[in-house]
């Protein structure tokens, strides 16, 4: 027998968190779909039952991780469990990579293809003198065949220095965590005080430059393949931004009741990962959505 | 391939031991087993349902002219069908197993992200209530068909596409979070001494199709969050007029849609090459190149996308480029296939139920890859795009290869689960009576098609009578035949004959090193492996 060598795995017992986390989705799924489904009218308690939804799983998130934090703090995980949660935030973060795919795919089949064609490249100059005879093919598509206009973002302004404020964040969160690995508290509070305050400066000029958008530059979702995936692109970034800095602000807490130690801290590590993700994401939205 | 050379000890675990009782020990649990066993219902609850909704669309084309249901109804229900047999069944079937099998054949003790496993499960039914609530709203449920193309699915789409969206969106977290604790399982609880290239091909499969899942679950959801702003927020991804293409939600979808469609054959793989040394009583022949080929399918299914989109109007280098590279894909597939009959080759065969499907897969999966390899030549699929040759290809490859596969899988480790023998009577029953059916089923759909008959329509010309009346006949049968099934796992599950620990004399594997039925905690310290 191993036994000896071998620490046990900790299998958790039963645990009623995933339960109230399915019919928290079941709530946000039907209260998201049927406030979609009527929202020309803004009839029905979708919105509300979309609400409760939300609540129900802030609520699980709660009662599930602090199960888990108390585990862990019983010192209840071995070295492989932590293992297991290292690989598995990983895993996520590629599933992540691979959502945005599909809209960066979006984006630059629409640049590199459908816009084009529609103006008439490849074989398609009779499409476009039957259908749109006057439409210009150019890149950010300001006026669509159908003829709605907008104008396009530029990068300089707000969308610079929201790429200097994430990039920085990046190196505070590193340094945060090199501070936490040499056991230096203050100044892990101190740099980790710091990210969190540059995630929510980001948040702040995002919400700054899509009022601008919508109010003074006629650019809205609705405006066209340009205005889709602008929007769906930096609207998606900015919720994983929101989530990203919800996390690293229960880290901070963490910290200042005391978690982590220089050799386990995995829920630091993870918050960590995922921010300097969404600076990667933003980085390439910089460059593909605003300077190209 | 792999031993355990130590004696196991099958105490349960003493710090969570106990047993919840009757809807919470369900409700509750971070047991594989448990989750395994939920999985498994409920697939089966859902390939009953997803079955009813064929025999209706069986019904309806018994013969030609309008008699049952109304057009719009017709479409829902091969839409609904398309959804419950990909994301309820089949899926889950194969979830199921991986649940039950792979920690006790990698000698773990459990899935290695139990309560995350749980939960996996438990959105699924609320998803599939959510879209099966859908076809009773007054808008009628999703009509587009299961790969919704837009615009059907934008533009022209009734009120219930927000419902269809989210409900897929559920499906899709609940596949994600599924496969990651599949690799993570695999990745990091296998017992020490299971190096990769020893572990069973089962896992291998699992692990390879986990992947697949990772990387393509969330590109689905990209699409349905495209389908439901395209519908309901005014952008113009899939509108031509905003400066968007149709087509590009077609290029979108099936970057998603093919490699979904080896997400539900690999696993399939696995099991066969489990079942066919243990009845051949040889051992696998070509482990190693089988653990490539299905690497490099999974590696092919990511470029090959746009051969269901040859009459799009693709430039000619897209078409020919996707045209080789699908044709690439029938070189490890007919590795594999190889592999099976060469092990099979003067093996000492019996055939018990698991092994009768698993040949009949080898032999009826075989049939559907090479229509696939027709469907493959893009001035041929000109002629078949969208006919029911289509449709023959995907059943033979779906129904007589994933689903005969879940049954080979379930016949072999039924006296696993329940420690029980199921009555071989009844099964040999299930597997004629289903290998009859499902040929008559699915083989004249191929004539149909060729002669040009379209496929997801509720009425035909008068000289497709014959031939659809007769495969009405072999789609009743089919659906009946399965209910042999449900009889015989109950009678299983209640009582029978006591299963040894290894009820196959060629098995091999961990999973035959404990008692049956498998104890509720198994592998509490890994057994080492040489």
């Amino acid at each position: 027998m191993t036994t000896e060598k071998y620490e046990s795995y900790y299998v958790p017992d039963q645990s009623h968190w995933p339960i109230v986390g399915a019919v928290a989705l079941f709530l946000i799924a039907i209260g998201a779909g049927s406030y979609v489904a009527n929202l020309d009218t803004g009839e029905g308690i979708g919105g509300w039952v979309l609400l409760a939804g939300i609540a129900m799983v802030i609520y699980m998130v709660f009662g599930w991780f602090s199960n888990v934090i108390d585990e862990s703090m019983a010192g209840k995980y071995s070295a492989q469990m932590d293992n297991s949660f290292r690989q598995g935030m990983s895993w996520f973060i590629f599933s992540e990579v691979m959502f945005f795919a599909a809209f960066f795919g979006a984006l630059l089949y629409a640049r590199v293809f459908s816009v084009p064609w529609l103006g008439g490249a490849g074989n398609n100059l009779e499409t476009m003198q039957v259908l749109w005879p006057e439409f210009l093919a150019a890149w950010p598509l300001t006026k669509t065949p159908d003829g709605t206009t907008t104008e396009a973002m530029g990068w300089g302004g707000l969308p610079l220095y929201n790429t200097i404020l994430l990039l920085t964040s990046s190196f505070t969160a590193h340094f945060a965590h090199v501070a936490l690995e040499q056991n230096k508290r203050g100044t892990l509070k101190i740099w980790l005080g710091i990210t969190v305050l540059l995630g929510l400066a980001f948040l702040v000029l995002q919400v700054e430059e899509y009022i601008h958008a919508y109010s003074s530059m006629g650019l809205t979702l609705a405006s066209g393949i340009y205005g889709n995936t602008f929007f769906l692109l930096t609207g998606f970034h900015g919720m994983h931004v929101t989530l990203g800095t919800i996390m690293l602000i229960v880290m901070f807490c963490r910290v200042y009741k005391g978690h982590f130690t220089p050799d386990n801290h995995f829920a630091f590590q993870a918050a960590s990962w995922y921010w300097h993700f969404v600076d990667v994401v933003w980085v390439m939205l910089f460059v593909f959505v605003y300077i190209l | 391939m792999t031993t355990a050379t130590d004696t196991l000890d099958h105490h349960d675990d003493d710090h969570h031991d106990h047993k919840m009782t009757g809807i919470k020990r369900w409700l509750y649990t971070t047991n594989h087993k448990d989750i395994g066993t939920l999985y498994l219902w409920f697939s089966f609850i859902m390939l009953l349902t997803g079955g009813a909704m064929a025999m209706v669309i069986r019904a309806e084309l018994f013969q030609p002219g309008l008699q049952i249901v109304e057009p719009d109804f017709f479409n829902q229900m091969t839409t609904v069908h398309g959804l419950i047999m990909v994301f309820g069944a089949i899926m889950p079937a194969f979830t199921g197993l991986a649940n039950w099998m792979l920690p006790m054949m990698i000698g773990a003790p459990d899935m290695a992200l139990p309560r995350l496993n749980n939960w996996s499960f438990w959105i699924l039914p609320f998803a599939f209530s959510i879209l099966l609530a859908s076809l009773f709203m007054e808008s009628g449920g999703p009509n587009f068909g299961w790969t919704f193309y837009a615009p059907l699915s934008t533009t022209y789409s009734n009120g219930s596409t927000a419902f269809f969206v989210f409900a897929v969106h559920i499906m899709g977290i609940s596949s994600i979070m599924g496969a990651i604790n599949i690799v993570v399982t695999i990745m990091n609880l296998r017992a020490p001494g299971m190096t990769y290239m020893k572990m069973p091909l089962f896992v291998w499969t699992f692990f390879i199709t986990a992947y697949l899942l990772i990387a393509v679950m969330p590109v689905l959801a990209g699409t349905v969050t495209m389908v439901l702003t395209d519908t309901y927020f005014g952008t113009s991804f899939f509108n031509a007029a905003g400066g968007g293409d149709p087509v590009m939600f077609q290029h979108i979808f099936w970057f998603f849609g093919h490699p979904e469609v080896y997400i539900m054959i690999l696993p399939a793989f696995g099991i066969v090459s489990t079942i066919i040394p243990a009845f051949a009583r040889k051992q696998l022949f070509g482990y190693s190149s089988m653990v490539y080929a299905t690497s490099s399918i999974a590696f092919l299914s990511f470029i090959v996308w746009a051969h269901h989109m040859f009459t799009t109007g693709m430039p000619l280098a897209g078409e020919l480029f996707f045209m080789y590279c699908t044709m690439l894909i029938a070189v490890p597939t007919g590795v594999k296939v190889f592999n099976w009959v060469a092990t099979m080759w003067q093996g000492s065969m019996t055939f018990e139920t698991p092994m009768l499907f698993s040949v009949a897969f080898v032999i009826l999966f075989t049939i559907g890859g090479f229509s696939g390899l027709m469907l493959a030549m893009t001035p041929v699929d000109f002629q078949y795009h969208d006919t029911y040759f289509v449709v023959a290809h995907f059943h033979y490859v779906l129904v007589t290869g994933s689903l005969f596969s879940i049954y080979a899988g379930a016949y072999y480790w039924l006296p696993k689960w329940t420690g029980h023998m199921y009555s071989e009577k009844l099964g040999k029953w299930h597997f004629w009576c289903s290998i009859i059916s499902v040929n008559l089923l699915f083989f004249p759909m191929h004539f149909l098609g060729l002669a040009g008959m379209p496929r997801r329509i509720p009425d035909y010309a008068l000289q497709f009578a014959d031939f659809n009346k007769w495969v009405s006949i072999g789609g009743f049968a089919f659906g009946l035949s399965q209910l042999i099934f449900l009889v015989l796992v109950i009678k299983c599950i209640k009582g029978g004959e006591k299963a040894p620990a290894k009820p196959w004399d060629g098995a091999e594997g961990l999973e035959w090193e404990v008692p049956s039925p498998a104890p509720y905690h198994t592998f509490s310290t890994p057994p080492e492996i040489k």
